[in-house]
């Protein structure tokens, strides 16, 4: 069962109006937000609809919207390319910039979490991809953050260790319960993760869509079907006309792609 | 025959207990030429002495300790040069490289400086500093800062934005983005430099050298040209030749402590 949270609880994220130009035309345009304690958002859209801009300015990255903000301090964010410092082990990596008790040792706890235990004294270069996200995810999750920010960390994985990843973000995140928005392409990602999806477009949220399916989820329930084509319906994808053979479990795995880049 | 030696796989059976790797004959073979048209005359001892006379002399030099009392006098000029040239170069580059104000100061002018051939600046140097050991090491030490300055600077600069921001957002403050990012980023461009400064500081000591001493490699060879003793001189040579290799190991092994994280060095 998916946990109930009380609607009566502050958000923990609050966005009122907020807007981000970089020209003339505003990349976010007053958008409104809210995020509840512990909540698990996903937010979707277009390549250069301003996903990563929305996700700077949470993180504090970015100063320069107007509008109002308010977010934790005790935030992390988990970046797509991993970012990891080469000239310092796995678990320096991790303890960067750590402040109280025994940074190394919580390191360790954290890398010991994310499956990692191993390559604690390893050097970043001799990680695979999908290590070097897993390092990431630790790093973000040693500062036990309220707000867990995530852009596409798992974007440039294989299906079969970002199906794996899948399970360890959400083990993580049942176990620390952080809020967490988690930026990506992948409708399905999307719909296994999320207790809500978002579709940011112009500028604004144009769909925040509840998901309510029991975990652990299986996309192969009609009720998680109903919820893909909603989502990809409002993501601009247009389908040929639906038919049912086509969503059969397993067989396609649904990427949102530039409509841009499609119809070229 | 009853027993056949058995050839090991991988192992050639021609005269296994002195062979001469490949590489290594057209060098022994030049030297034997060389010692042959010594021998015959063909070539005269105050051209070129024989390479058994160059290592006689050698022995003898070594013997005596001429050669490293000198030695050690132009080493000590040389990493009296490198170590001011290299202070130097690194404190401009921090200052340029970890400000605005600083770069807008200090880059412009070292700019200038650096499209000047360095060695161009003897007869000035003797003008300000007279012919002795001041001038000598300032002309090391100046040849030395360009390349630390230039390639520290770039280095600082050519730091990834995103590393940098990352740490940002993980609660570095500005000394520990410097501290674990910039200055551990830049170190392969130090290190650069620095293998730079040591040829350059090295190449322009034989050239201070020429100025005028009493005392150092130089000082031997230049007495060695008044007395046509060509083998002193290529004894001095071989020793110059020698130290620039030591110098190379020196920053090989640097490199390989320091930058140990790099893909090239990491194993497994
Ligand atoms: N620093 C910047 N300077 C100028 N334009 C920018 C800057 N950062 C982002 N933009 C523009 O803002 C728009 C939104 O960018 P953003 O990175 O937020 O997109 P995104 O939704 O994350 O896309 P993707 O899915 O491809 O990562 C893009 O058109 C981009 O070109
Ligand atoms: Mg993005």
């Amino acid at each position: 069962m998916r946990e109930q949270i009380p609607a009566a609880e502050p958000p923990v994220v609050r966005l009122r109006g907020l807007t981000r130009s970089f020209g003339p035309s505003p990349v976010l345009n007053g958008l409104d937000l809210d995020i509840r304690p512990g909540e698990f958002v996903a937010l979707l859209g277009r390549s250069g609809s301003g996903k990563t801009t929305l996700l700077r300015a949470l993180g504090d990255l970015d100063q320069d919207y107007s509008g109002e903000l308010s977010a934790p301090t005790a935030r992390a964010i988990a970046f797509q390319e991993a970012r990891l410092l080469p000239w310092k082990r796995v678990w320096e990596n991790v303890a960067l910039g750590l402040k109280g008790a025994a940074p190394r040792h919580r390191a360790e706890a954290a890398l010991r979490e994310v499956g990692l235990a191993h390559r604690l004294d390893a050097w970043p270069a001799t990680l695979s991809g999908g290590e070097g996200q897993r390092v990431a995810l630790a790093r973000a999750l040693v500062r036990e953050p309220d707000l867990l920010l995530l852009d596409e960390p798992f974007a440039a994985l294989d299906a079969l260790t970002r199906m794996r990843a899948h399970g360890l973000v959400e083990a993580l995140w049942k176990e620390h319960r952080p809020a967490v928005l988690l930026v990506t392409h992948d409708v399905d990602e999307a719909l296994l993760l999320a207790d809500r999806a978002l579709v940011l477009e112009a500028g604004r949220i144009t769909l925040d869509l509840p998901i309510g399916l029991e975990r652990p989820r299986r996309t192969d329930l009609q009720a998680f079907q109903e919820l893909r084509w909603e989502l990809l319906k409002a993501l601009g994808v247009e389908l040929a006309p639906a038919s049912p053979a086509r969503s059969e479990p397993g067989n396609v795995h649904l990427r949102l792609i530039d409509p841009d880049v499609a119809t070229a | 025959m009853a027993s056949q030696p058995v050839t090991p796989v991988g192992v050639e059976p021609l005269g296994s207990s002195w062979r001469i790797p490949p590489r290594a004959i057209s060098p022994i073979v030049l030297l034997l030429l060389w010692e042959l048209g010594s021998r015959t005359g063909v070539i005269p001892p105050r051209i070129l002495a024989a390479p058994s006379a160059v290592l006689s002399t050698f022995l003898e030099l070594l013997a005596s300790g001429e050669l490293l009392n000198n030695l050690m006098v132009s080493l000590g000029r040389a990493l009296t040069g490198l170590a001011i040239g290299t202070a130097v170069g690194i404190a401009l580059a921090l200052v340029a490289g970890l400000s605005k104000r600083g770069e807008v100061a200090i880059d412009p002018p070292v700019q200038m400086l650096r499209t000047l051939p360095f060695l161009a600046l003897v007869p000035l140097f003797i003008v300000w500093f007279g012919i002795g050991e001041v001038a000598k090491i300032a002309l090391i030490a100046l040849g030395v800062t360009f390349p630390v300055y230039l390639n520290l600077y770039s280095g600082i600069r050519g730091v990834d934005a995103k590393l940098v921001e990352a740490g940002r957002s993980f609660g570095l403050s500005q000394w520990g983005l410097i501290r674990h990012i910039i200055l551990p980023g830049a170190m392969p461009g130090l290190l650069l430099g620095f293998r730079m400064a040591l040829t350059i500081s090295w190449l322009s000591l034989v050239i201070a050298e020429q100025i005028n001493a009493s005392a150092g490699l130089g000082y031997l060879i230049n007495n060695a040209r008044d007395f046509l003793q060509t083998d002193v001189i290529v004894v001095c040579l071989l020793v110059y030749a020698a130290i620039g290799l030591a110098a190379d190991g020196v920053v090989r092994l640097l490199e390989s402590r320091l930058l140990s994280w790099r893909p090239s060095f990491v194993k497994g």
